[in-house]
């Protein structure tokens, strides 16, 4: 928590050294891409790419996502911080719901004015 | 004679542009990172962009057979008005980073002036050209300060490409008669008016990156007319390879 009370290049120099002391293979960090196509709309996960702090995530996903114009809007989070399910327990964790079509929302009769449902 | 002077403006301000991109271009598929490569290159595309509606512009006033082409192509080294800075070998990561530097806060400063200039087209194109240019200076920047405070490695690679690189920095502000001329009839910016800006704001990023400008500079002079280093055959041979070898060829 120190950390977030340097100023910011010491922050971020911190940062770099720290990770560089637990990670011998001198390899930058994975950090993971959203991208938001327009406003009003969600980001979206469009990928991961290597980078050495947040403002190169930044900038590195600028150049790799979105030089055709894919978004108005980035976020970078580095990997590690993503905690993700165990592929080893997809049975138990997803399978259940396989069999229970009263979960959908289709057993209403929708009146003709509603669109987009 | 007005159209001429124009013209060798246009040279003057696409010139730079247009080596400064193809030293960046000799780097694709060269990058030290995947990310950094495409970065590089991106930033080589923007440029040498810039430099296409610069050069369409030239050959409209040189007439008959010009195109953008026969004016980028087609010339002598001699006829080359770009500066000793742009024309520097990529030598390492550290010189590619503060070659860039210094250009790209001069190029800001230029576009900046160009959006008030009396020549609606170079206003155009400053316009059009000044956010991709803020971008190239943001980047440039973090990246010096990256590696010069960053491991000694890497501060010791960028001082030395500060130390080697300051000496082409001058001749960007050292106007030439065609510049001056520019100025007089405020088609383009007093150069030695923005020298002070430049000076403070290299030097503050320099300082928040750890690295210091050299004391004593002999600071080189030339390019700008015509006299350029050894580096720059190589560069035309390679640039203008495939004109000389096969005429008039086209994608």
């Amino acid at each position: 928590m120190q950390l977030q009370l340097m100023p910011r290049n010491r922050q971020k120099k911190e940062q770099r050294k720290q990770h560089k002391s637990n990670n011998m293979n001198k390899e930058w960090p994975i950090w993971e891409i959203f991208i938001r196509s327009k406003n009003g709309l969600e980001h979206r996960h469009c990928g991961s790419l290597h980078a050495a702090d947040e403002d190169m995530a930044i900038q590195n996903a600028r150049d790799v996502y979105t030089r055709r114009q894919e978004g108005v809007s980035i976020w970078v989070v580095e990997s590690k911080h993503i905690t993700a399910s165990n592929p080893e327990k997809n049975g138990e964790m997803f399978e259940p719901a396989a069999d229970k079509v009263y979960r959908h929302p289709t057993f209403y009769e929708l009146p003709d004015e509603i669109k987009h449902m | 004679m007005l159209h001429e002077k124009l013209y060798d403006y246009l040279l003057h301000l696409g010139d730079n542009s247009m080596i400064l991109g193809q030293r960046l271009g000799e780097l694709c598929g060269h990058g030290p990172e995947l990310e950094t490569d495409i970065a590089l290159t991106n930033i080589s595309l923007d440029l040498f962009g810039q430099v296409r509606n610069y050069f369409q512009a030239a050959a409209q006033i040189k007439g008959g057979d010009a195109t953008e082409d026969s004016v980028a192509m087609l010339r002598y080294e001699h006829e080359y008005k770009n500066t000793y800075l742009v024309e520097q070998p990529n030598e390492d990561f550290a010189h590619v980073i503060v070659r860039q530097f210094f250009f790209d806060v001069y190029h800001q400063l230029i576009l900046n002036e160009l959006m008030n200039s009396k020549n609606e087209t170079l206003v155009a194109i400053a316009k059009k050209s000044i956010k991709e240019v803020d971008y190239h200076v943001d980047f440039s920047s973090t990246w010096v300060k990256r590696l010069g405070d960053g491991t000694e490695e890497s501060h010791e690679k960028a001082q030395t490409a500060v130390s080697t690189l300051w000496r082409y920095s001058m001749e960007l502000f050292k106007a030439t008669e065609t510049e001056s001329w520019a100025a007089e009839s405020r088609v383009g910016p007093d150069l030695d008016q923005l020298k002070s800006v430049y000076l403070e704001r290299v030097s503050s990023i320099l300082k928040e990156a750890t690295l210091s400008l050299p004391e004593e500079t002999v600071f080189q002079y030339g390019a700008k007319t015509g006299r350029h280093s050894e580096n720059m055959g190589y560069i035309l041979a390679e640039f203008q390879y495939m004109q000389r070898a096969y005429p008039n060829m086209k994608w």
